[in-house]
């Protein structure tokens, strides 16, 4: 899923200053999964938001919708009738929810209210991981399902380097060495010597590095 | 055993401090209430084994809330007593009413005045 | 000859090699290039330029590189994944060696968290493995690495770093010959304090013969003082220094420190040097003591330094 932060309350106050009515929109999506931006988390900054308005006796035109995806037009057309009608819009879906929003509805003022960090997934309840750069070209099962790309600090095909220490990262003892996981699991699994293996040179133009990506499916458009 | 605690506390039963929702806390506070606190089990005497830690930890996410509002974080606190410790509930009640009655009123209500 | 430079010369000749460290300033103060240089003149065969060493900002290593060559040195341009894209990298090799420099130490760099910059972006489009062949293909083939004539390859002795102190132990051994795979002409290693343990990562080397297709420089640097063991030991990843290396330290007077330091490096140069087979040279890196590196070089015995043509 795609992970996220809530962006502090302050950030959001200085947003929506002087804004009458403001729309929290949630998504049903990924930002539900990870806590961050579904029904719940809308009520909640909204309250905290209304709360704030109460203190300094300001109306508290707050109100709390949630999407099922933001990332999807079908769905941000629901709003249709009421987006504009909004002095601000805050967005707590990924980066894709406020473009899509601020696209379909030229004249309204949109804000993020989360901050879009990473591709991950759940540890355990509460923490999460980052897993996957999104490089466009998937290689992991050579490296025994570790994604040396997205892991390593240094995005080293050839790793470990010489800062692994403990199995932990130079970076910080925060931080696994996925080297160091990736030869323990290929050792395990008796396959060692396909790391022996000089890794050429990767070809970045499927990441972000070869522009902003597209995907067209013929088979699916209309 | 009859004890007294003050009159102006409103109490919301729930079956478990764990049940306790962040929502449920703002929204109190949302609604005007002065302070706020969550009595649950003693740490270790969960019936569901770590609802009070839960609802402690949610009282510690809104405190972090409230600071960012400027809200005095220690209009909420959570506290831990056993059911059995009728005392103790009165005597937290009386304490807790106390110190939000040196806080004052909430600055959500005196500005509402204003 | 690959590159024909004075480390090449004075490996292929079969002597034991010494090499230095200088860092370049944080500015651009060339006098403070130069004087550090004349410390090391004519006691090491070459000497490394490292390149925003911990990802702090100095002057360029290229620039501190030709700094060398005008001073009559011959320096090994350390150059660091962290910072450039391929195309900087390719450049930066052509630039540097029409200037007239022959040796290159190929890194993956120290993430830039650690450093003076830690908002900065980093590059890691190659890492050091592939940055040797990179150059490798630039030098044999005379082509870049997207297949394209040169016009004008870079002769240069191409080298590599190699962390025996490392995470996981027994890995260790297969990377550096992944190193000398994609074309290592030579290896330097990282700062050697436990002499058991590379003790053991050179046999293991030797036995896979290593040693007969690249020059393994063994790392020294001298301790300076208690606290440099210590911190060296707690906050550097990837360095060990044992126990009883700090306690000698810690038995002479705190101003003695300093000398036992370069006693402790003369022994382990010898040592090395006397029983561990496949050892081709040492590199010294006497970080911010330059002044000291005749002495130990000296006291071990390996001055002059051999004239090689």
């Amino acid at each position: 899923m795609i992970v996220g932060d809530s962006k502090p309350l302050e950030e959001i106050l200085e947003m929506i200053e002087g804004k009458d009515r403001v729309l929290v929109l949630g998504c049903r999506g990924c930002v539900t999964v990870c806590n961050v931006g579904g029904e719940k988390e809308v009520g909640i900054l909204a309250t905290a938001l209304r709360i704030a308005r109460k203190m300094r006796g300001l109306p508290g035109h707050i109100e709390e919708r949630t999407l099922e995806r933001q990332c999807d037009p079908e769905y941000i057309e629901e709003l249709a009738d009421a987006a504009e009608g909004y002095d601000a819009i805050v967005s707590i879906a990924c980066g894709v929810g406020p473009q899509f929003v601020a696209e379909r509805f030229p004249a309204a003022r949109v804000y993020p209210g989360i901050n879009t960090t990473f591709i991950g997934g759940a540890l355990e309840h509460g923490v999460w991981s980052e897993r996957c750069q999104s490089c466009g070209n998937c290689l992991v099962h050579h490296f025994g399902g570790l994604c040396p790309i997205a892991r390593c600090s240094k995005s080293l095909m050839n790793g470990p380097c010489g800062g692994s220490a403990n199995k932990k990262c130079e970076i910080s003892p925060e931080v696994d060495c996925v080297w160091h996981l990736i030869v323990e699991k290929m050792e395990a699994m008796g396959r060692l010597e396909e790391l022996e293996r000089v890794w050429p040179v990767k070809n970045w133009i499927t990441s972000r590095d070869g522009g902003p990506r597209r995907r067209v499916r013929e088979d699916l458009k209309q | 055993m009859r004890l007294q605690y003050p009159s102006n506390i409103k109490v919301i039963q729930l079956p478990c401090s764990g049940r306790v929702d962040i929502l449920h806390l703002l929204k109190a506070f949302e609604d005007g209430a002065d302070g706020v606190y969550v009595a649950g089990c003693k740490e270790g005497d969960c019936h569901f084994l770590t609802g009070n830690f839960k609802a402690r930890r949610k009282v510690n996410y809104v405190k972090q809330v409230l600071t960012a509002l400027g809200i005095e974080p220690e209009r909420i606190e959570m506290f831990n007593m056993s059911s059995a410790e009728g005392p103790r509930f009165a005597q937290v009640a009386r304490e807790f009413t106390q110190k939000i009655q040196e806080l004052g009123p909430s600055p959500v209500k005196t500005a509402k005045a204003a | 000859m690959k590159a024909g430079s004075n480390l090449e010369k004075v490996l292929k000749a079969g002597h034991f090699a010494v090499t230095g460290e200088l860092g370049p300033p944080r500015g651009n103060n060339a006098e403070e290039v130069r004087h550090k240089a004349h410390f090391l003149k004519g006691v090491v065969d070459s000497v490394n330029i490292t390149d925003n060493q911990t990802a702090v900002v100095r002057m360029a290593s290229w620039a501190a590189c030709k700094i060398l060559i005008d001073e009559g040195l011959e320096p090994n341009y350390q150059m660091v994944c962290r910072d450039r894209n391929r195309i900087a990298l390719q450049s930066d090799i052509l630039g540097a060696t029409a200037l007239g420099i022959k040796n290159v130490l190929c890194l993956s760099g120290d993430h830039q968290r650690f450093g003076d910059h830690p908002e900065g972006k980093n590059v890691y489009d190659l890492d050091s493995v592939q940055l040797i062949t990179v150059f490798k293909k630039m030098r044999d083939e005379g082509k870049f690495l997207n297949d394209k004539e040169l016009d004008g390859a870079p002769g240069v002795f191409i080298g590599a770093a190699a962390n025996p102190f490392a995470d996981p132990f027994d890995f260790r051994v297969t990377r550096l010959a992944k190193k000398i795979a994609a074309g290592a002409d030579f290896i330097q290693t990282q700062c050697i304090y436990n002499l058991p343990k590379f003790r053991e990562y050179m046999k293991r080397a030797v036995d896979k013969g290593l040693h007969e297709k690249c020059a393994i420089l063994a790392g020294i640097t001298p301790l300076k003082s208690v606290g440099m063991a210590k911190y060296m030991a707690k906050f550097v990843p990837g360095m060990d220094v044992p126990e009883e290396l700090v306690k000698r330290l810690q038995g002479v007077d705190k101003k003695a420190q300093g000398d036992e330091g370069i006693k402790i490096a003369i022994e382990m140069i010898q040592e090395i040097r006397e029983t561990m087979p496949g050892v081709a040279g040492v590199h010294v890196m006497a970080i911010e003591w330059e002044h000291r590196a005749k002495e130990i070089v000296e006291g071990a015995g390996l001055l002059p330094r051999p004239v090689v043509d």
